[in-house]
């Protein structure tokens, strides 16, 4: 079946041959075991390309908020390989900024105000308070959030404590931006908006998105490309592609094209939880 | 409610009920004052007696002080040294819990016979308020948001970023609570080894003065005494948690509304 906007829909189709968009990292037949002994990846393979807008899709405990950590860094790979291209890999080496990371809960100080939470990266990198100013200020507009600077976050809704997540995310200017479940948490109406602000902060710095969601429709709504994982042990069992260029906005959302598309994920996503 | 007056004034009735009732009671039963003093006489005693009673109740405030001060000092190094160490717990928590569960006034003998006077009764202080802002530190170091702990790791946090800009900050409340716990406890273990010493003929503190009124059946002056002893742990109460309100009162959930 073929649904307007979708270029592929391919199941079973790893590894998949590399034919557009410079891949900026690649995971090669990665594992990973805790030493609880739970498996919680086998046999990953998947790139990540520049500029795209990347979906882990995928049940719980599937592994997707583990295969996040280790491109993040924060956990190793037990077996396989991860591969960054070499201008990230030089880039690595000279400073270690080019990696934001949203979590799950919007995971702020609360010690701290709006804008020392978004300041912490780069306080972190040895950037005074003066000088990190205008970044902070930037990725504050770009969350709509200039005016709250001086705000604490018992202070803020929970969909503005995750613009505030976020900004901290930006404000180093990263080229990878790593999100786990960012607004499972939040309502749908909220969602819908960060939603579409988040697009507009791809759209505007070019960055390319890691996004790791167990929502059909979030993943649709939001993605270049969609890769279902399939649990115990984690990997990915298919690959959706869907055209960037496909404006997203609220005629989107109530499109035959949108509705199409979530059907054939939620397909592909069955199809993974039945997997033996 | 938080707001009302009566929120003040309440408590104070009743305080005022009970002393009233207290004045009734001695002056219906014709009560001689080594029995039961009057809340006047109390009040007489404690004007008449200043001089002498107000320079024990400042020897008493000041060992209580000091030995909160070096508990600050030692818990909060010792809780610093055991989450950067775990063997370092292992080897000291024992020991910690034992000088907690051993009942300071049955040490307090043996601090005398080894100690000057003033020592032993600051060494009883210490010991009882050293243990909270210890375990409490310990357990505010360990509740670090894993999250954060990770936000901080991503961002290439030096251990000392993460000790002074995550930790610290994570410990603070549980501190400041630690902290609260053992002002009244420094002030109890003041109190029991100026009795030890006491009984051994030695302080000028305000426990001391009990003992001694008690002795001579000054009935009277032992109130006054007890009156100045619970006014000190108010003042001790009153100063930390008005310390953790200046502290915390932006951001945590502990403080928030509490004093508006």
């Amino acid at each position: 079946m073929r649904v307007p906007g979708m270029n592929a829909a391919t199941l079973d189709l790893l590894p998949r041959a590399e034919a557009d968009g410079a891949p900026l990292l690649r995971l090669s037949g990665v594992g990973k075991r805790f030493a609880n002994g739970v498996t919680a990846l086998e046999g990953l393979d998947m790139a990540v390309r520049e500029g795209e807008f990347v979906s882990l899709l995928g049940p719980s405990g599937c592994g997707k908020s583990t295969a996040l950590r280790l491109i993040a860094g924060l956990t190793e790979p037990s077996e396989g390989r991860l591969d960054w291209d070499e201008d990230e890999t030089a880039r690595r080496g000279r400073e270690r900024h080019s990696i934001g990371f949203v979590f799950q809960d919007p995971t702020l100080m609360p010690w701290a105000s709006v804008f020392g939470n978004v300041h912490l990266p780069l306080k972190l990198a040895g950037v005074g308070r003066r000088e990190a100013e205008p970044a902070i200020m930037e990725a504050l507009e770009l969350v709509g959030l200039a005016a709250f600077r001086d705000a604490y976050p018992r202070e803020l809704s929970g969909g503005m404590k995750m613009r505030v997540s976020i900004a901290r995310a930006l404000v180093t200017k990263p080229r990878l931006l790593l999100m786990d479940e960012p607004f499972a948490a939040l309502d749908e109406i909220t969602r819908f908006k960060l939603n579409n602000d988040l697009l507009d902060v791809w759209r505007r710095l070019r960055c390319t998105i890691v996004f790791v969601t167990h929502s059909v429709f979030e993943s649709v709504y939001l993605s270049s490309r969609i890769l279902v994982f399939r649990a115990r042990p984690g990997r990915v069992s298919a690959e959706l592609v869907i055209d960037p260029n496909q404006p997203r906005d609220e005629t989107f959302r109530t499109s035959p094209e949108y509705a199409g598309l979530c059907r054939e994920t939620s397909l592909a996503l069955a199809r993974a939880m039945d997997a033996p | 409610m938080s707001t009302s007056p009566l929120r003040w004034l309440l408590p104070f009735g009743v305080l005022a009920a009970l002393i009233l009732a207290w004045a009734a009671v001695v002056k219906l039963n014709n009560l001689p004052p080594y029995v039961l003093p009057a809340p006047g006489k109390v009040l007489e005693t404690l004007i008449e007696d200043r001089a002498v009673l107000f320079a024990s109740m400042l020897v008493t405030l000041k060992t209580t002080v000091i030995a909160l001060l070096l508990a600050v000092a030692g818990g909060a190094a010792l809780a610093l040294l055991f989450a950067s160490a775990r063997i370092v717990e292992f080897s000291l928590f024992p020991i910690a819990v034992i000088l907690q569960v051993t009942p300071v006034i049955a040490v307090a003998p043996l601090m005398l016979i080894y100690l000057s006077t003033d020592a032993a009764v600051l060494v009883c202080a210490w010991i009882v308020a050293f243990f909270p802002v210890l375990s409490n530190t310990t357990l505010g170091l360990k509740s670090v948001d894993p999250n954060l702990r990770d936000l901080f790791r991503l961002s290439g946090a030096t251990r000392w970023q993460t000790l002074a800009q995550l930790k610290l900050p994570t410990a603070l409340p549980y501190f400041l609570g630690g902290l609260r716990i053992a002002g009244g406890l420094a002030l109890i273990g003041a109190v029991v080894g100026e009795i030890a010493a006491g009984s051994a003929g030695q302080g000028s503190g305000l426990a001391f003065r009990i003992v001694e009124s008690a002795y001579r059946l000054n009935i009277p002056r032992l109130f006054a005494a007890l009156l100045l002893i619970s006014l000190t742990g108010i003042l001790i109460y009153a100063g930390l948690s008005l310390l953790s309100w200046l502290v915390l009162r932006r951001w945590h959930e502990s403080e928030l509304g509490g004093r508006a």
